[in-house]
Parts: structure tokens; C-alpha cells; sequence
């Protein structure tokens, strides 16, 4: 039985992602969308952790069922330069990368999300396969996100 | 168009100041009877009908109701108004701003001469000059970076020919993505609701369902205000025999909430939460058609398994309303036989705009109330000609609610504009108006042309606007008929002309389109927005694919003949329409064609829709984040062509009361101004009816900030503060309130605070809602202090409507005989 493991990897990818969110929000304040969505969509990958170290628990796993807070020094240094990039393009360019970040990463706990769900399903443990469907949905939600804006911004950020 | 038997009182004619008295006589009426007509007139100068030279057809511009109007001519001038009893929309009578605004048009500060920036100031010039240094720089642009240089940021007030051909050039010419409208701010979020529940934009319902309703509810709609006639119809419908029940949805007390049997007044940026909680108890007592959402819906049981989570106890804490009071509203909307129900600002302009909006379609959906008399959902808008902003592909949309995502609507495009598809961006959703001023900002937009709109003032966090517009690295041509605050900013100023001074066609909130004659001549060498929009494509030489010009038509009426073709076949077919048609008689509703020669009242008659995917306008969006659905997901989801029910839950506002900023902050309008009273604000009666700006106070608030009637108050949030005349008012506890409207061009600042600001945008949040991007102007948090007391002088706010005083002791808001309007009523049309 390795879902304990499986468990342990998605919570520390989906802490990842929480973490990337967090910190895509901050670099990108002056782009008020991203600011604010990025925040709302932290908040689910909260939550996902919390129901993943609930779930953990029944699979021998004592995983932190709270994210880590973001507003330690690194977050102000970041607060900062993203009030000296908002005149520049390069915070077009930053913006690409970090949202390539964030697919990545989401499509990654997404990933996870299905082993999770396979596995569930292998040993009937009907709990955590509605755990995680209900969860991909959200992880599947950020991703689209991440790649909406992608295509939304490439354009003026490359031939601008 | 309209049915129902007539009803004709004795005919009476009566003198009425109508600043003291906005809405003018009753004239009732009962369910299923035609409105009676009731016909306003005002003329300056103590001028009787008799001394008119000419009367010319127009309609009203100073809001989105579209009345139709005469307007009265004489030596060559505009002396007056009368409104049209022949017309469907308001049966001759005439909102106040119309009675009055006109006269801003003879305004000795009109623009009548094209100016330029020479050595940091404004110049005078001539046409040429002012037109060859944009095309200029336009064609420097897209000789360096292309297309992505440029943008354009229009107007809801414009004439539909106007919109057409500017989104010809922006999308068909010039190929830029970076197309909108101020139609951001006012009417995204009824289109965005519009796409996501019926697959297309498109006003299902018609204001004669006010005749036949027996429930009538409001949500976020002070129409008394905003649409000053259609709240007549309401107040006439109350005032006879079967009056309907009505509901509002509103944190003021606005005429329309004393006017309720149920008002509701939430907490700001919890409307979700609210309309989750209605329709809970809707599902829960089984007020639903279920023939009619198993035939014609698709989502329902996402519907059901998120509202289970809004029971009223709940929603009551979220929203802080009585629970009575929400079981009570269920019960009338479960209950109705006949329901209408209207969406504006307070639910537009707040945090999660297009989930709330789309909700009240929901209450329809689920009720199978659409299509019928008396049944209809009413997503209004702001402005006089949003809606052909949205038509005509000039506020982020493509022309005739084309799909940008559908290649086959690109290539239906292309053939009608005689451009390759490539031609026409679409490799992503056009570009709204926050983002472009946000691409300003960092540099990659280097040229926007504004038309009919004063950003400097209308937009959020105006500290950051005035710094974006005034950036060395923009080049900002603004066209307008005064010079606005974004005037004085502007490289290249145009001189337009205005209403009554230049033809065309605009549709009002219920698809009623309504000709615009030319009454008068405009002052000095302003232009009409057409011939300038003309003029610059002839001057960039823009062509089609076979060298022949892209615009192709050289006045109004040929315009709307090639916007007809454009709209041939589509939602908004205009075929059925000419001129002439829409001369002498009543407005008529689109869709217009061979099949519907007398057009049409009510849209999604027997459940059919829009929104088969190979037909509708939009995929739709993800409601919290925004991201845009793909054709795959629709497809699967909606294969038929169902109305969509789509559910959403309730998320805590971003911007919510700390320590610092214990209140929330609203921004909104009184019935004497428009916008950023550019000509409401040259219009004598009504600047003297609403000359400042004040802020809306409750009692209790009051008192625990130690502020009284008339003292200066400082309101602030974390963008800046303003100062304002406090007005203590009967609003919800927590809530402030600022009008919109005070920017600066009558101070000594000119387009900035001197010191001390009053535009209500210096507080507003920078943040928009991520589906419909209109910007949030409701949910901010906010301070409160006092500066100086009073003198006893209370403030200028009126007393007549939401902003009324607590107590007597303020003086009444009155027009004295210089307002004095007459109404006429028993007149048969």
C-alpha cells in the first residue's frame, strides 16, 4: 500500500502550488486581475491541503493541515519590485513566465489528483475518491486559468 | 407594438416644476391596459409650441432608456423638447435630464476648433493639421511595433453607424485587438450574464412586461433614478388597479425601496450569497417549472447541489438581512404568475458581478418565466447606445455577436468587411478597457484614441489614470464636445459634434431602435464622430482585399446600410429597418427582418435560444476565475442549445472593513446628473438641483463619528481621500455613499484635486470582475472624519429621491417656474 506516499507527494506539490499562487499575486499587484484571482485560487489549494492531510491521517500520513503564510520578508522584497516593474514591458515577459509557473505546477497536482483517484477507487475508499474529484475540478479550474491568461497576455507581451 | 386595451382620462394639461418633481403626474393604469400617454414639453424662454419653427425626431441620450423625443427648433437653434406619445418606450414623457440637458449644447465652451499640444500646451489648428498628425503617428506605430500600439476606448453615447465604423477600422483596418467602450463600466456585466445563461447577448424581455407583471422585482436598480420614465410606469402601474408587488434589492433607500412591498439591503459584495439564498427557498418549495427546465436548461443539478449550502439563516448572517424579509421575497418570486425583474448597477458594478447578474436569470429559468407578457428578466444598462456598442463590435465584442472563438464567424466577418480572416484578431478575447489602460501603463500600447468619454474622471483610482494618461510615452487623441478633464490631457483634441446636431440610429435597454435627426447645425468646425472616423480611414488609406476602400460608406444612412448587412442573419438582425421607417412612428425592436417585419418584443418565446454552439456568441467563462471556456468544453456541456443555469458560490470581497477602514464605500447617481456631467454639469436647472458632490451617511454612523447634516467630512480608502458635504440619510448602517459625477473641470484644479479631491474615483479599487472585467465601484473599504462643521447649512444633496434627508429641516430640492414642464395627459397618441 502506497497511497500514504502518493498522499505525502500530492500535498507537497499542491503546497507548491499554493506557494507559486501566493507569490504570482504579489509579483503581478499592479495587474489587478491576476493580484486578485491568484489569491482566490491560493485559498482552494489551502483548503485541498487540509482535506489532504484529513485524508492522510486513515493511510498512517501526519501531513500539516495548514499552508504556509506568505508574508514574511521575501514577500515585501517582491511587493517592491513589483511597483518598479509596473512601467516597464519586461513585467509583461516576468508575467509569461510566472503563468507557465503556475500551469505547470497545477497541471502537476492534477496529475496527482488522478493517481490519488485511481488508487481510491482500487481499494473502494469512496471518501477520498470524492475528495478527489472534487478537488481535480478546482485543480483543473486553476489550470485553465493559468492558461487562459497565458494566451490572453502572450500576444502584446511578444510583439510589443 | 404595445397591446391591451387603451385607457383615456379627461385631457388635462398642467404646469410642473419637475425638479421638485421628477416623475411628473400619475396617469394609472391596470394590469394587461396599454400605459397611458402623457406628453412633456419644455421650451426655454417662455416660448409656447406656436413660436416653433420645426420639430425633429430624436431620442434621449442622457441615460438608457431610449424615450422618444421631439426636439423643438427655432432660428436655427434648439429651444426645447417634447416627448413622442406615438412611441412604445415612454408614451411622450420625458426623463429630467432630457428636459433640461439640451441646453448644453449652446454651451459658449463647446470645442469648435481642433487643438494640439504645441511646447506643452493646447494650440488651436485646423482640421488637417490635427488629422495628419495622428495618422501620422499611427502609421509610425504600425510601421515600428504593429497594430498592438493602438488603441481605442469609446463610448456608450455614440450613434450605432459611429460604432460600426470605428470597429470596422480598429478590427478590419488597423487589426488591433485593443477595442472598448466606457460600456465597461456600465453595461459588461448584463452582457456577460446575457452569454453565459442564454449562449448570446440579447435582451429577453421588453418594458411592456411591466404592464402584465404582478411581481416586479429590482435588483441593484434604483430606476427611479437611472431610468426616470420606465420608474413612471411603474409608480402608474401601482397607482391603478392590480398593482404589482414589487421587490428591491438595494443597501439605499431609494424611492424604488419605499416604494416595495419587500426591500432587502444587503451588505455591499454579498449579492451571490443573497440570490444563492433566494434560490434555495425557490427549490425548496418546489416554485419551479419543471416541464419547462427538463425541455429547455441544461445545469440545473449543479444549481441545486450549490444553493443547498444558502439556507436563509445563513444567507441572512452573510448578507445581514432580516430572515423573514428574504423568505418573504422568495415567497413573491416563487409565487408570481407573471415576473419581471431588472438588473443594474448595484449588482453590475459589485464584486462578482456576472455570478449575481446571471443568478436573477436563474429565477427565470427555474420558474419558465421568459418569453410571455409579464415575464421577462430586463439586464438593463447605463447608457443611450450601450447596447450598440455591444452590437456593432465596439466595446470588446465582435460586430452582430459574432463569436471571436468560432472560425466560421471570423470567416462570415471577413466576408462581409472584404478582409482576409487573418485580418481580424481573434486569437483572443478583444481587450477590455482596465487592461488597456493597463498596457498603457507599462508602455505597449503608445497611442489611444478616446471618443465621447472622460476617463480621468470615470475610471477607479483616479491618482493612477491621471498618472497613466499623462505618460510621456502615449500619444492620446481625445474627441469630444468639451475639453474634459482627459481632454486637457490629450496630444490632439477633436471637436465633435452632438445630439441634434447629426444623424443616426441607437438602441435602448430593450432593443428599441430610435432615429436621431439632425436638428441644428454644430458650433464652428466640430464634426460629426462619423465624418471624423471617416476621414481618418480615408486618410490612412485603409483598403479591403481587393484594393477597394475598407469603408465604403460616406454618411449615416449609408452607414446603417452597411451595418444592416452586418447584422443580416445574426441575434440583432437590423434588415427589417430603414430610415424611413423609423421616421413618424414608434421605435421598433430588433431582431427586424423578413421574418419579423414589425420587429420583435420578446426574445426566448417557447424556450429557444441562442446557444447552439455552432450559433452562440460566447463559451462562456469560468465565474470566479474568468478563464475562458473552449468551444470542446461548450460543446460537450451544452450540446443543444439549451439556456445554461450555471450556479456559483459566494466569495468574501477582496477589499473588506479593517481597523483602518471600518465602512464600505459605494459610488453611484442622481437623477439631475449624468456621468461626469459633462453636459448635465452646463445645464442650469439641473447643476443647480445636485451643484456637489456629499457623502451619504447613515444615522447611527453619524452619531458614532461625531458628523452632522452640512459638515465637510473626509472620506477615505487606501487609494486617497476626498472631502464631501455630509448628508445623513437613511442608508444601511456601515455604507457610505459618493456620487460619481464631481470631477474637476469647473474647479480651479481643471483635471486634478486642488487640493482637496471630490471625484468619487479617487477611492474606487482598482479591481474588476474576472468574467464580465467591469470594474468593481461598490465594495471599498473605507474612513470616515470630520473636517469642519457646518454653519447649519445642510448639503446639496437632493431631497427628492435616494439621497433624501433624515428629517424635515432640510430645505426641499426645488426648479422654481424656471423648470417649470408642461404635461399633458388624456392625449391620444
Amino acid at each position: 500500500m502506497k497511497i500514504g506516499l502518493a498522499l505525502r507527494e500530492l500535498h507537497r506539490s499542491e503546497a507548491d502550488l499554493h506557494h507559486e499562487l501566493l507569490q504570482i499575486a504579489d509579483r503581478h499587484r499592479v495587474d489587478h486581475e491576476i493580484y486578485h484571482v491568484a489569491q482566490d485560487l491560493a485559498a482552494w489549494s489551502r483548503d485541498h491541503l487540509r482535506r489532504i492531510a484529513e485524508q492522510a491521517e486513515r493511510y498512517g500520513e501526519h501531513l500539516d493541515p495548514d499552508a504556509r503564510g506568505e508574508n514574511g520578508l521575501v514577500a515585501r522584497l517582491w511587493d517592491k519590485s513589483s511597483e518598479l516593474m509596473g512601467r516597464s514591458s519586461e513585467a509583461e515577459l516576468l508575467m509569461l513566465r510566472d503563468l507557465r509557473g503556475v500551469y505547470l505546477k497545477a497541471s502537476g497536482v492534477f496529475v496527482d489528483w488522478e493517481l490519488i483517484a485511481q488508487a481510491a477507487q482500487g481499494v473502494r475508499d469512496t471518501e477520498l475518491v470524492d475528495v478527489a474529484q472534487s478537488c481535480m475540478g478546482e485543480t483543473q479550474r486553476q489550470t485553465a486559468w493559468a492558461n487562459g491568461k497565458l494566451k490572453e497576455s502572450a500576444t502584446q507581451a511578444l510583439v510589443s | 407594438m404595445s397591446d391591451g386595451p387603451q385607457v383615456h382620462g379627461p385631457r388635462r394639461a398642467a404646469r410642473r416644476d419637475r425638479i421638485a418633481e421628477p416623475w411628473g403626474a400619475r396617469t394609472p393604469y391596470a394590469a394587461g391596459q396599454q400605459w397611458p400617454v402623457r406628453v412633456d414639453t419644455f421650451l426655454a424662454d417662455d416660448l409656447t409650441p406656436d413660436d416653433v419653427d420645426r420639430w425633429v425626431q430624436t431620442a434621449s441620450i442622457l441615460h438608457s432608456n431610449g424615450d422618444a423625443i421631439d426636439i423643438a427648433v427655432k432660428d436655427g437653434r434648439v429651444v426645447g423638447v417634447r416627448g413622442r406619445a406615438v412611441d412604445r418606450v415612454n408614451r411622450g414623457r420625458v426623463d429630467v435630464k432630457d428636459l433640461y440637458g439640451w441646453q448644453a449644447n449652446g454651451s459658449r465652451d463647446r470645442l469648435t476648433r481642433p487643438l494640439v499640444r504645441e511646447g506643452g500646451r493646447l494650440v488651436e489648428t485646423d482640421w488637417d493639421t490635427a488629422m495628419n498628425r495622428v495618422v501620422e503617428r499611427a502609421k509610425e506605430l504600425l510601421a515600428t511595433q504593429g497594430p498592438s500600439a493602438i488603441g481605442f476606448y469609446t463610448s456608450g453615447q455614440l450613434f450605432a453607424e459611429e460604432y460600426y465604423t470605428l470597429g470596422v477600422i480598429a478590427h478590419g483596418g488597423i487589426g488591433t485587438n485593443h477595442v472598448d467602450g466606457n460600456t465597461r463600466l456600465c453595461t459588461a456585466t448584463a452582457a456577460a450574464a446575457l452569454k453565459e445563461s442564454f449562449g448570446c447577448d440579447g435582451q429577453p424581455g421588453t418594458y411592456a412586461d411591466l404592464d402584465h407583471a404582478d411581481v416586479i422585482a429590482l435588483f441593484g436598480n434604483n430606476m427611479a433614478e437611472t431610468q426616470s420614465v420606465t420608474w413612471m410606469r411603474i409608480l402608474d402601474r401601482l397607482a391603478g388597479d392590480d398593482p404589482p408587488a414589487i421587490v428591491c434589492v438595494d443597501p439605499r433607500p431609494t424611492p424604488v425601496a419605499l416604494a416595495a412591498t419587500v426591500h432587502l439591503a444587503p451588505r455591499p459584495g454579498t449579492n451571490v450569497a443573497l440570490m444563492n439564498g433566494l434560490l434555495h427557498e425557490l427549490l425548496r418549495n418546489d416554485w419551479v417549472d419543471r416541464a419547462y427546465v427538463d425541455a429547455h436548461t441544461v445545469g440545473v443539478e449543479e444549481l441545486e447541489a450549490c444553493v443547498a449550502d444558502y439556507p436563509p439563516d445563513v444567507v441572512a448572517r452573510i448578507c445581514d438581512v432580516p430572515e423573514a424579509d428574504l423568505r418573504e421575497a422568495a415567497r413573491l418570486l416563487g409565487t408570481a404568475q407573471r415576473l419581471t425583474s431588472t438588473v443594474l448597477q448595484g449588482f453590475y458594478q459589485a464584486h462578482q458581478a456576472t455570478a449575481a447578474a446571471v443568478q436573477v436569470n436563474n429565477v427565470h429559468l427555474l420558474r419558465g418565466m421568459l418569453g410571455r407578457p409579464g415575464c421577462g428578466v430586463l439586464q438593463m444598462n447605463g447608457q443611450p447606445s450601450a447596447e450598440n456598442t455591444r452590437e456593432c463590435g465596439a466595446d470588446g465584442d465582435l460586430p452582430g455577436f459574432r463569436n471571436w472563438a468560432n472560425p466560421e464567424h471570423i470567416e462570415e466577418l471577413a466576408r462581409v468587411w472584404n478582409v482576409e480572416p487573418s485580418d481580424i484578431p481573434h486569437y483572443s478575447p478583444p481587450t477590455h478597457a482596465m487592461q488597456m489602460m493597463r498596457y498603457v501603463e507599462n508602455g505597449s500600447i503608445r497611442m489611444m484614441w478616446v471618443s465621447a468619454t472622460n476617463p480621468a474622471v470615470s475610471l477607479p483610482e483616479l491618482r493612477r489614470i491621471r498618472s497613466v494618461l499623462s505618460q510621456e510615452s502615449l500619444f492620446l487623441v481625445v474627441q469630444d464636445l468639451f475639453l474634459t478633464e482627459t481632454a486637457q490631457l490629450a496630444d490632439v483634441v477633436l471637436p465633435a459634434a452632438t445630439w441634434g446636431e447629426k444623424t443616426g440610429t441607437f438602441t435602448n435597454a430593450d432593443r428599441t431602435v430610435h432615429l436621431s435627426e439632425k436638428a441644428v447645425e454644430p458650433p464652428g468646425e466640430a464634426r460629426s464622430d462619423l465624418d471624423i472616423f471617416i476621414d481618418f480611414a480615408a486618410r490612412m488609406e485603409l483598403r479591403g482585399k481587393d484594393g477597394t476602400p475598407l469603408v465604403h460608406w460616406h454618411d449615416a444612412e449609408s452607414a446603417f446600410e452597411a451595418w444592416k448587412e452586418c447584422s443580416r442573419g445574426r441575434p440583432c438582425d437590423y434588415t427589417g429597418l430603414t430610415y424611413e421607417r423609423l421616421r413618424g412612428g414608434s421605435g421598433i425592436q430588433w431582431p427586424c427582418d423578413d421574418e419579423h417585419p414589425d420587429g420583435t418584443e420578446r426574445l426566448y418565446a417557447d424556450g429557444r435560444f441562442w446557444a447552439h454552439p455552432d450559433v452562440c456568441e460566447d463559451y462562456g467563462r469560468d465565474l470566479v476565475t474568468g478563464a475562458p471556456y473552449d468551444a470542446t468544453h461548450y460543446r460537450a456541456m451544452n450540446p443543444d442549445g439549451r439556456a445554461v443555469i450555471r450556479a456559483a458560490r459566494y466569495l468574501t470581497p477582496h477589499e473588506i472593513p479593517s481597523e483602518e477602514y471600518p465602512l464600505q464605500l459605494i459610488t453611484g447617481r442622481t437623477v439631475y446628473q449624468f456621468h461626469t456631467r459633462t453636459k448635465t454639469g452646463r445645464s442650469r436647472q439641473l447643476q443647480d438641483a445636485a451643484p456637489e458632490v456629499w457623502v451619504e451617511v447613515s444615522q447611527p454612523d453619524a452619531e458614532r463619528w461625531g458628523l452632522a447634516e452640512g459638515d465637510l467630512a473626509e472620506v477615505s480608502t487606501p487609494r486617497g481621500a476626498v472631502q464631501a458635504r455630509v448628508r445623513v440619510s437613511r442608508i444601511r448602517r456601515g455604507v457610505l455613499f459618493l456620487p460619481f459625477h464631481y470631477g474637476y473641470w469647473d474647479t480651479p484644479g481643471g483635471h486634478e484635486p486642488a487640493p482637496a479631491g471630490r471625484a468619487a474615483n479617487e477611492l474606487t479599487i482598482t479591481e474588476w470582475d474576472p468574467a464580465s472585467k467591469q470594474p468593481i465601484f461598490k465594495t471599498a473599504a473605507a474612513a470616515i472624519r470630520l473636517v469642519a462643521r457646518g454653519d447649519g447649512t445642510p448639503s446639496a444633496a437632493p431631497t427628492t429621491a435616494a439621497s433624501a434627508p433624515v428629517g424635515t429641516r432640510v430645505e426641499a430640492t426645488r426648479g422654481g417656474t424656471a423648470a417649470e414642464v408642461l404635461e399633458t395627459t388624456g392625449a391620444t397618441p
